[in-house]
C-alpha cells in the first residue's frame, strides 16, 4: 500500500498503538546501557543509585571476557566463510532452473532456522557423540554454519533473480566461458548481498547460544560467558558492560547490511 | 577489408578452464549437479543425519541400572514419554506459545498496519529498520535485560511504588497459577519476556502482507460505501491473516522449544525445552530427551500443514 | 525459396532444424541458407520463431532437432563463447558495473589483447558508431540511442563473422529509430560482414535487407528479396503480415475473377473511378460504396463496400483532396479498379492473414 491515502492521517489509537510498541521494543535496549553505568554492585535497584564507568574497565581485565569474544569471533568468521561458499553454490544452482527436487532442497536449506534451536542443538550433539566426534571449535562451526547458510542464500537468491539474464548472454557471446563469465559479470553483481547475507550470518552466529551450548565441549563462546554469568550474582555490571558490548558488535554489521541490500536493489 | 581485420584478431586462448566450461555447457545437469554437491553433502549429512541419529535415538531406552543407553528399538521411552508429569509439561508449554502467539499478533499488528499505510517513504524505511534492529541483538541480552526491568527493585516496582499503586502489581501477582513472588519469576514474567523477544517475528510478515494490499481495493470498498470500521474488518483483516499466521509459525514454534527463558525468568515448573535440556544433560537420558523433542517437531509439522493450507507460505 | 542461388559462401545454414519447449514447437522442421555479406531479416509476429532461429545460430539454445553450420562446419552443441558470432541484445544488455571502454573491450580483454591495443581499437569502435570521448562513462549515463550504438560497438569490435542483431531498435522512438536504420545499414555496408536482423516490424525489414524470411507459428512461410516478399507473396500470411493488403475470397472473389481461389490486391494500387467512366483494358473493375473515409495527411484511407458483398481497402494519395473533400466522398458511389496483373493468386492454406 502506498504512502499517501484517503484519509491522510491515521488516527490517534493507531499512532499510540503503534509507537507503543516500538517503545515497547527499544526501551530495555536503554535500560542496559543505563544498567551499565551503575554504583551498585549486585542489585538492580533503580532508579540507580550512582553513575560510573569502573565496569568498563573491570571488563576489560577479565581474561575468561577476552577468551570467550576471541571465540566468538573466530568461530563466527569461519562459520560465515563457509555458509557464503555453500549458501551461494546454492543460489547459483537454484536461481533459474525449476526442476524436480528445488522445493525440497529449499526446506531442507530453512529447516535449520525453522526447527526449535534445541531440537538442531540435540540432534547435532548425539550425531556427534554417536560417531564418536569429540567436542571441539569445530564442532561448535559446523552447527553455526549450517544455519547460517540460509541468510547467505536468502540474500545471493534474490539478487540472481534479479539481475538481467541477458548480461550473462552477453558476456558469453563476447568470448567469455562460464567460469569468465562467473568472474567479470556474476560475482560484482551479487558482491553486496553476498556481503550482506554474510554480515547477518555473522551476528546470527555471533549472538547464538542455544545450538552453541550444545555442541561445545569446555569452550565459551561469548554468548555462554554471559549466560554462565547470568547465573551467577557477582559482578552484573560488569555483564551489563559485556552486553552493551555484545549489541554494538552485532548493531553495526546489520545497518551495514541493511544499506548494501538496499543500494544493490536501486 | 573485413577479412583481413578478421585475421588481425587472434581468438581466444584454448585452456582447459575453457574445455570444461564448454563441457559444462553442454551438459547443464551435470552442471547443477556439480554446484550442488558439496552444500548438499553438507545438509544431508550433518543436518539431515543428526536429526535421523535423533530420531532413531529416541526408540532406544536408557537402562536405569546402569545409566547406560541400550541400543535396541523398542517403544518403551515412548511410553516412558507420555505419563501424566510429561503430558502436563506439554500442555503447559502449548498454552504458553498459544497465549504469546495471540498477544504478539494483538500488539504487532497496529505497528505492522502503521507502517503499511500511514508511513512515508523514509518514515518505513527507518521504522522497518528500527524492528530490525532488536530482532538481530543479541536475545540473551535482552532476556537478560527484562531479569533486572523485572527484578524486585527494578524499574517497573519504582513505577508502582511511586504511583502509589503498588497494590495492582501485587494483585497481578496473587492471581494463582500465573503470579509469583516476584515478576521476574513467575509465568506472568515469563510471558512478558517471550512476547518481547518474539515480537519482530510478528510484525514483519505481517507487515509484508498489508503492503501487498491494493490500494484499489480499498478504494473500491469505501466507493461501494463502506465505512473505515468496515473496511478494515472485510476487506484487510481477511488479507492480512496469512501474514499473521506466518508470525505465528514462528512465534509458536520458538516458544515451543525455548529453555533459556523458563529457566531464567522460571519458577522451577518444567516446559518441554527445560526438560528436554534436562534429560539429556544430567540425567544422561537421552532416548527420552530424543523422544521429547519429537513432540514439539510433530506440533510444528501439524501447524505448518494447517498454516500453509491458510496461505502463509505465500507471505513469508 | 524463390531468390538467386548465388556463388557467395553460405555464412549461416539451418538444415531440418526443429526446437521444442517442452511440448511447445518453436520451431517445426525449418531450412535456411544465408549468404556471405548480406543483411537478412527474419521478420514475424512474436512466438513465430524468429528469435529462437537466432538464439540457435548464437548457442544459446540447443536444437532439438536438425543442424546449425557457420560457414560449412557444424557448430551443434558448440557453446556461445566458441562461436565466431556476435550479438546486439534487444535490451543491449551493457555490464552496469563497467565503464563504457570495459563494456566495449570487453571482448578483447578476454582475447588477453594488450592494454594499449585495446584502449586504440576501442577509440576506433566509439569513432565508428559516432560516440567519441565517451569511454570513461557508465552505460546508466547514456540514453537508450546511445545505448544501443555502444552495445554494437561492443559487438563489432570482435570482427564477428556473422552479427546478430535481436529487435536492437524496437526501444527507439520513430524518428530516432528511422535513423538507426540509415546507420546500421551504412555500417553494415563499410564493415561487409552478413548481419542477421530479428523484427516483428515489416516496414523495418522492408527497407534495410537484401533478402528476408517471413517466420510464422514455427515455420518460414516465404524467403525472398524484399520486392519479391511484397509483390509476389505466397500465402495469404505474407500478403497480410508484409503490408496491408486486401484478400478476398469465395463467392466475393468468384464474382471478380470467376474463380473461388483467394487473391490479395493491395489498397495503393487500386484507383476510385466514377462508375460512369469508361472501361480500360487489362483493368479488373467493380462496384461499390464508400462506406469509411479516414485522412491520413499524406494520403486518405478508403473502405468500399463492394456491390453484393466483401469490403476492399483503398490507399489513395491526395494530390488533389484534402481533408474536406475526402470526407464529402462518404457514401457515394463508385467504382474500384486496380491493373488485373496486380492482383496475386495465393498459397491454399488456412493461415490467418494479419490484415
Amino acid at each position: 500500500m502506498p504512502s499517501k491515502d484517503l484519509s491522510n492521517r491515521a488516527p490517534w489509537s493507531l499512532k499510540i498503538a503503534a509507537f507503543g510498541a516500538l517503545i515497547f521494543l527499544h526501551f530495555p535496549l536503554l535500560i542496559i546501557l543505563l544498567y551499565a553505568f551503575t554504583t551498585e554492585e549486585s542489585s538492580f535497584r533503580f532508579p540507580p543509585p550512582g553513575l560510573t564507568t569502573q565496569w568498563f574497565g573491570k571488563l576489560f581485565e577479565r581474561q575468561d571476557f577476552w577468551d570467550a569474544l576471541g571465540l566468538s569471533l573466530q568461530v563466527a568468521t569461519i562459520a560465515t566463510s563457509i555458509a557464503m561458499l555453500l549458501g551461494t553454490l546454492i543460489a547459483l544452482a537454484l536461481y533459474r532452473t525449476s526442476f524436480f527436487g528445488r522445493d525440497t532442497i529449499t526446506l531442507l536449506v530453512i529447516l535449520p532456522i525453522a526447527l526449535p534451536g534445541i531440537v538442531t542443538g540435540i540432534a547435532l550433539r548425539s550425531a556427534f557423540s554417536l560417531i564418536g566426534i569429540p567436542f571441539t571449535t569445530w564442532t561448535i562451526i559446523i552447527g553455526h554454519a549450517t544455519f547460517c547458510i540460509v541468510t547467505v542464500y536468502n540474500n545471493v537468491v534474490a539478487r540472481l533473480r534479479r539481475t538481467q539474464h541477458s548480461q550473462i548472454e552477453a558476456s558469453m557471446d563476447l568470448g567469455a566461458s562460464t567460469w569468465q563469465t562467473f568472474r567479470y559479470i556474476v560475482l560484482p553483481n551479487i558482491a553486496t548481498s553476498l556481503l550482506a547475507g554474510g554480515m547477518l550470518a555473522f551476528a546470527l552466529s555471533f549472538d547464538e547460544v542455544i545450538v552453541t551450548t550444545f555442541t561445545a565441549g569446555q569452550q565459551e563462546t561469548l554468548p555462554i560467558w554471559i549466560f554462565s554469568q547470568l547465573v551467577r550474582p557477582r559482578d552484573r555490571p560488569v555483564t551489563n558492560v559485556a552486553a552493551l558490548f555484545v549489541i554494538a558488535v552485532t548493531f553495526i554489521p546489520i545497518i551495514a547490511a541493511h544499506y548494501m541490500t538496499r543500494e544493490a536493489s536501486e | 577489408m573485413a577479412a583481413e581485420q578478421a585475421r588481425s584478431l587472434p581468438a581466444p586462448r584454448p585452456s582447459l578452464l575453457r574445455k570444461i566450461s564448454a563441457w559444462f555447457y553442454r551438459h547443464p545437469n551435470l552442471s547443477l549437479m556439480a554446484l550442488l554437491g558439496v552444500p548438499m553433502l553438507w545438509m544431508v549429512v550433518v543436518y539431515l543425519g543428526s536429526l535421523s541419529a535423533l530420531l532413531i535415538q529416541s526408540f532406544f531406552r536408557l537402562d536405569e541400572f546402569s545409566g547406560r543407553v541400550i541400543r535396541e528399538f523398542g517403544l518403551r521411552t515412548y511410553e516412558q514419554l507420555f505419563t501424566a508429569a510429561h503430558i502436563d509439561i506439554m500442555l503447559r508449554t502449548t498454552l504458553m506459545a498459544l497465549a504469546v502467539t495471540f498477544t504478539c499478533a494483538l500488539i504487532a499488528f497496529p505497528l505492522a498496519y502503521y507502517m503499511a499505510r500511514y508511513a512515508s517513504f523514509r518514515m518505513k524505511t527507518i521504522l522497518y529498520l528500527l524492528v530490525l534492529l532488536p530482532l538481530w541483538s543479541s536475545y540473551l541480552v535482552r532476556v537478560y535485560t527484562w531479569k533486572i526491568i523485572l527484578s524486585q527493585e527494578g524499574i517497573i516496582s519504582w513505577f508502582f511504588d511511586t504511583f502509589r499503586i503498588r497494590f495492582i502489581l501485587d494483585g497481578i501477582l496473587s492471581i494463582p497459577g500465573i503470579g509469583g513472588t516476584s515478576l521476574s519469576f513467575s509465568f506472568i514474567g515469563m510471558f512478558l519476556v517471550f512476547v518481547y523477544i518474539w515480537l519482530p517475528y510478528m510484525i514483519i510478515p505481517i507487515n509484508a502482507a498489508l503492503e501487498r494490499v491494493p490500494k484499489s481495493l480499498i478504494e473500491a470498498s469505501s466507493d461501494l460505501g463502506g465505512r473505515p470500521g468496515y473496511t478494515f474488518r472485510r476487506v484487510i483483516l481477511p488479507l492480512a491473516f496469512p501474514g499473521v499466521v506466518a508470525g505465528s509459525i514462528f512465534t509458536f514454534s520458538l516458544t515451543l522449544g525455548d529453555y533459556i527463558i523458563p529457566q531464567v525468568m522460571g519458577n522451577s515448573s518444567p516446559f518441554i525445552g527445560i526438560t528436554v535440556f534436562t534429560y539429556q544433560g544430567t540425567a544422561g537420558n537421552i532416548p527420552l530427551a530424543a523422544a521429547f523433542t519429537v513432540v514439539p517437531v510433530v506440533i510444528m509439522v501439524v501447524y505448518l500443514l494447517i498454516a500453509r493450507r491458510l496461505g502463509a507460505f505465500d507471505a513469508l | 525459396m524463390s531468390s538467386q542461388p548465388s556463388d557467395r559462401p553460405i555464412a549461416v545454414s539451418l538444415q531440418a532444424v526443429s526446437k521444442l519447449f517442452g511440448v511447445v514447437k518453436a520451431l517445426d522442421n525449418i531450412s535456411l541458407d544465408i549468404y556471405d555479406g548480406e543483411f537478412f531479416s527474419m521478420l514475424g509476429p512474436s512466438g513465430s520463431g524468429k528469435t529462437t532461429s537466432l538464439r540457435l545460430v548464437a548457442g544459446f539454445e540447443q536444437a532439438s532437432s536438425g543442424r546449425v553450420l557457420l560457414y560449412d562446419k557444424d557448430v551443434t552443441g558448440v557453446p556461445p563463447f566458441d562461436r565466431d558470432v556476435n550479438t546486439v541484445f534487444q535490451d543491449y544488455a551493457l555490464f552496469p558495473h563497467m565503464t563504457i571502454e570495459q563494456n566495449v573491450g570487453y571482448g578483447l580483454m578476454i582475447r588477453k589483447l594488450p592494454k594499449p591495443e585495446i584502449t586504440r581499437r576501442v577509440g576506433e569502435m566509439l569513432e565508428m558508431v559516432r560516440l567519441p570521448g565517451y569511454q570513461k562513462r557508465k552505460p546508466s549515463q547514456l540514453s537508450g540511442g546511445q545505448r544501443q550504438r555502444i552495445a554494437l560497438a561492443r559487438a563489432l569490435i570482435n570482427h564477428p563473422r556473422v552479427l546478430l542483431l535481436d529487435e536492437p531498435l524496437g526501444a527507439l522512438d520513430l524518428k530516432l529509430r528511422q535513423q538507426m536504420q540509415i546507420e546500421l545499414k551504412a555500417i553494415q555496408r563499410e564493415v561487409g560482414i552478413t548481419f542477421i536482423f530479428v523484427t516483428h516490424d515489416q516496414e523495418e525489414a522492408l527497407t534495410m535487407s537484401d533478402r528476408m524470411a517471413v517466420f510464422s507459428h514455427g515455420k518460414i512461410e516465404q524467403v525472398g528479396t524484399p520486392t519479391e516478399i511484397y509483390e509476389r507473396p505466397r500465402t495469404a500470411f505474407v500478403a497480410g503480415f508484409v503490408g496491408t493488403t486486401n484478400i478476398l475470397s469465395g463467392h466475393v472473389a468468384e464474382r471478380i475473377t470467376e474463380s473461388a481461389a483467394a487473391f490479395s490486391i493491395r489498397p495503393e494500387k487500386i484507383r476510385l473511378v466514377s462508375p460512369d467512366a469508361p472501361n480500360e483494358s487489362k483493368t479488373t473493375r467493380v462496384g461499390g460504396t464508400i462506406r469509411d473515409v479516414i485522412y491520413l495527411g499524406m494520403t486518405t484511407r478508403y473502405l468500399i463496400e463492394i456491390d453484393g458483398g466483401g469490403d476492399l481497402q483503398v490507399i489513395a494519395q491526395n494530390t488533389e483532396t484534402d481533408s474536406t473533400a475526402a470526407q464529402a466522398t462518404r457514401g457515394q458511389r463508385v467504382d474500384a479498379a486496380w491493373p488485373t496483373s496486380a492482383m496475386r493468386l495465393l498459397d491454399v492454406d488456412n493461415r490467418e492473414s494479419g490484415a
